[in-house]
């Protein structure tokens, strides 16, 4: 590689989704709006009514799909519109951040946070850092040619 | 191939400086399946949503986009549109480009850009929609109130004024609870049996109220509108049908000594008895532990111990072989106004927040007493007939010291939150004791004075400038005998200086609690409390009534320590819930919930493990001859909260959650 690591990092504009939850994240993120709060134009949201519906399956797709970072919000722990939703989306994301690194994944370019409906500030923050963050860690090459990298 | 209609709002400026609406709209109609896409000022607007009527019946169109503000902002306004335009409701969905979007970034080329994935998510997404209809489930319109105090009577009344029938369980004897034994209430000083009564006695007369005292609620199965509750009535050994409360059985009862709960222990009752002269119902109860008759029974003795009261009664009423009799009620909503207890201080606790202060000599100090027990030696019913005496001696106190926030507010000891009522009530008993006892001294020892009512601040005034009441900004380290007093050793903080004092009386301001019991019926309700057992409101803000568990409200001390106003309040506030519950037969719910594939699932359930409301239920699967082939998982519509939870956990995935289906979001983010 002739070109710096960072310096290439620094001109690529990242991909990320985030997968929110309605009550909490979404409305939080309603609100950062509101407050014309401004932020990194990376983060595209896909709205769930809860954190718990995510299946860790929608995140393996949008990586495949060509987004290179993840962002997954809900309500703060015993929050939750549903009472128990966000705790199941914990457990979950434990567990599946092994099956990322296993998978050749780095973990980094998944965050998590918990935003409530009152948080729009702490909003923009999570998509500014998780935007450069993801910045710094470069374009996310697909699992498939990780795979046959590695076989060659 | 769908027939998609997409609709791009500038919202006036707010959208349209930022985002290129127009070339929005043009990248989204050459999208596969968009047969429509156009621009607009305002969609909202009536022009606006006739665009998209116009545009549903032109085009024949099978689903709407609409790309605009937050749905939470107009998600119903367009999809009633939709509906009056003869589109199913759930074909119409909004994308957000103005709070996530054009208010948040200022770059318009980038803008534009996320605009238009923004829309396209739900355009594919949309492809997946299915319309759906609402769900109706019947309403069973009478309610169960479960506590007899002022805000269960209070919301009993509103409910039945209302037109509906209401069960109202009372644990005690006799309804009232706590505000039946005060003397006076702040902040008018008004006499508080005077103002309770009339409105007890409306509730046993009332038609539509049916009233069980000496009762309580035993299991509760079901769900909003079709809740199934099992009712324990205790045995009072006496047969309602026949007592007339003429009292004799009290009279000649020989067991006269026992301490009396009502009056907090400084008075006696009988074996047989009514708590007080105002009881609703005004029908003894026979405390067993106490009676000579049954004791002799539990030791075995043969022959009859006592029974005078039998042989009294006129209305041969007294059953002693009487046992706990149980009744099954179904009721479409529930109330829980279960009220509050005092913080007993003085003796070990059964858990490890609640340290007691030992050093307050409660329980062990006689003229060392709580506000419940000065109410009691106000109140002209009370042991002793209105006069503040001393329960060491029977003299009269010429100063009492009054303690505030004794276990409220300390996060070292006891509980950290503020009992909001104490600051009145202390104010309050300084006032009736200047009035009975016009050379006494009163002083009060306080870390803040919260007095936040109406009227409220005025009162305290009152309490400082016309009765004289000393009060000292500090707290009390001790309360030791003192030969015939008790000396209180506190400080004065505005001064800085210690303070000791040699008083006659002291009385304790103890923090708030719910009831004893209370996570028990939590938990037979399921319904969720905190640390401190208080119940939980679904929202402490907007939702202040309601619980997370769908036809079940709180009112009143069981959901945070607070005043009667406060309470009677809140009470009407859960009525006005429940008789909007049963406005209709039927209640209506929006049909994103969960269902369950009956062929590919195959019964692990878990679902029904992960489900937060309990809303995953069995079904049997039977061939023809009705030979069971296997046993899975069926959601109630009733229930069902529409989170998703299951559908992320079942691993055959035969669980979906309707408008949030892995299709629609796959699509979504196949978009990208």
């Amino acid at each position: 590689m002739s070109v710096p690591a960072k310096e290439k990092a620094s001109s690529f504009e990242p991909n990320i989704v985030a997968f929110v939850c309605n009550w909490c994240t979404y409305t939080g993120a309603d609100l950062a709006g509101t407050s014309r709060l401004n932020m990194a134009p990376n983060v595209r949201i896909i709205r769930l009514p809860c954190t718990g519906r995510i299946d860790t399956l929608f995140i393996l797709k949008a990586f495949e799909r060509g987004a290179d970072g993840v962002i997954v919000s809900g309500c703060h722990p015993a929050d939750c519109h549903y009472t128990a939703g966000n705790y199941h989306a914990r457990r979950r994301f434990a567990v599946f951040r092994e099956l990322m690194e296993f998978m050749g994944v780095d973990p980094q370019r998944i965050t998590f946070s918990w935003v409530s409906a009152s948080e729009g500030g702490k909003w923009a923050e999570v998509v500014n850092s998780t935007t450069e963050k993801v910045r710094e860690l470069g374009p996310f090459v697909s699992y498939p040619r990780v795979a046959h990298a590695q076989v060659k | 191939m769908s027939r998609i209609g997409v609709f791009i709002c500038h919202c006036g400026e707010n959208i349209g400086r930022t985002v290129d609406c127009a070339q929005v709209a043009q990248a989204m109609g050459e999208l596969p399946g968009v047969v429509h896409s156009v621009d607009y000022k305002y969609m909202c607007s009536d022009p606006g949503q006739a665009l998209i009527k116009q545009a549903i019946k032109e085009h024949n169109l099978d689903g709407v986009v609409v790309g605009a503000c937050s749905p939470h902002m107009h998600e119903k306004t367009f999809r009633k549109a939709a509906a009056s335009a003869g589109l199913n409701p759930y074909l119409c969905e909004m994308a957000n480009i103005r709070e996530h979007c054009s208010w948040i970034h200022e770059d318009r080329a980038e803008a534009t850009e996320k605009a238009k994935g923004l829309v396209r998510f739900i355009v594919e997404k949309i492809k997946y929609n299915r319309p759906l209809s609402n769900i109706f489930i019947p309403v069973n319109r009478r309610a169960l109130v479960i506590g007899g105090g002022i805000a269960g009577i209070q919301a009993a009344l509103d409910i039945a004024d209302g037109g509906r029938e209401v069960i109202l369980v009372e644990k005690e004897s006799s309804i009232g609870g706590h505000m039946s034994q005060l003397s006076e209430t702040f902040p008018t000083l008004d006499c508080s049996q005077c103002i309770l009564t009339p409105r007890m006695v409306e509730v046993a007369q009332h038609p539509r109220i049916k009233l069980l005292a000496y009762s309580e609620v035993e299991s509760v199965d079901g769900y909003i509108g079709n809740f199934e509750v099992k009712i324990r009535q205790k045995a009072r050994s006496i047969d309602v049908s026949k007592c007339n409360g003429c009292g004799e059985c009290t009279k000649n009862c020989p067991n006269k000594k026992i301490p009396s709960e009502f009056e907090q222990g400084l008075g006696f009752r009988t074996a047989i008895y009514v708590p007080f002269p105002q009881a609703v119902p005004n029908i003894p109860v026979l405390d067993r532990d106490n009676c000579a008759l049954f004791k002799g029974r539990a030791k075995g003795v043969k022959k009859q111990v006592c029974g005078k009261c039998a042989t009294v009664c006129g209305r041969r009423a007294i059953d002693f072989d009487q046992q706990d009799s149980f009744i099954t009620e179904k009721v479409g909503a529930i109330i829980v106004a279960t009220g509050y207890q005092l913080y007993w201080i003085g003796k070990e606790q059964e858990s490890e927040i609640l340290h007691g202060y030992g050093e307050y000599g409660y329980g062990t100090i006689p003229d060392v007493i709580d506000g419940l027990q000065f109410e009691r030696l106000a109140s002209a019913s009370g042991p002793t007939g209105g006069k503040i005496l001393r329960p060491s001696d029977g003299k009269e106190p010429k100063k009492i010291v009054f303690l505030q926030c004794i276990g409220s507010r300390d996060r070292a000891k006891g509980m950290e939150y503020c009992s909001k009522i104490c600051c009145m009530y202390v104010a309050k008993h300084t006032m009736l004791y200047h009035h009975k006892v016009h050379d006494g001294k009163a002083i009060v020892f306080y870390m803040d004075i919260r007095a936040g009512g109406k009227g409220y601040d005025e009162f305290v005034r009152r309490a400082i400038e016309e009765s004289h009441a000393l009060y000292l900004r500090g707290r009390v380290s001790s309360l030791t005998r003192n030969g015939d007093t008790i000396r209180v050793q506190g400080v004065d903080t505005l001064s800085g200086e210690p303070v000791s004092i040699d008083a006659d009386m002291v009385v304790l301001a103890t923090a708030m609690r719910p009831q004893p019991g209370i996570t028990s019926l939590a938990q037979k309700l399921s319904v969720s409390y905190d640390l401190h057992g208080f119940l939980n409101e679904a929202h402490p803000k907007l939702r202040p009534v309601e619980t997370n568990t769908a036809g079940i409200f709180v009112a009143g001390a069981c959901q945070a320590p607070r005043d009667i106003p406060d309470s009677v309040a809140m009470a009407s506030a859960t009525a006005s819930k429940v008789l909007g519950l049963f406005s209709n037969e039927q209640l209506e719910r929006e049909p994103l919930i969960a269902r369950v594939d009956r062929q590919t699932c195959t019964g692990c359930f878990h679902c029904e493990r992960v489900c937060p409301y309990g809303a995953v239920e069995r079904f049997e699967v039977k061939d023809r001859k009705g030979n069971l082939i296997k046993v899975i998982a069926e959601v109630n519509q009733g229930v069902c909260q529409g989170c998703g939870t299951c559908q992320a956990t079942c691993p055959s995935k035969s669980i979906e959650l309707d408008g949030f289906t892995d299709e629609q979001i796959f699509a979504a983010v196949n978009a990208l």
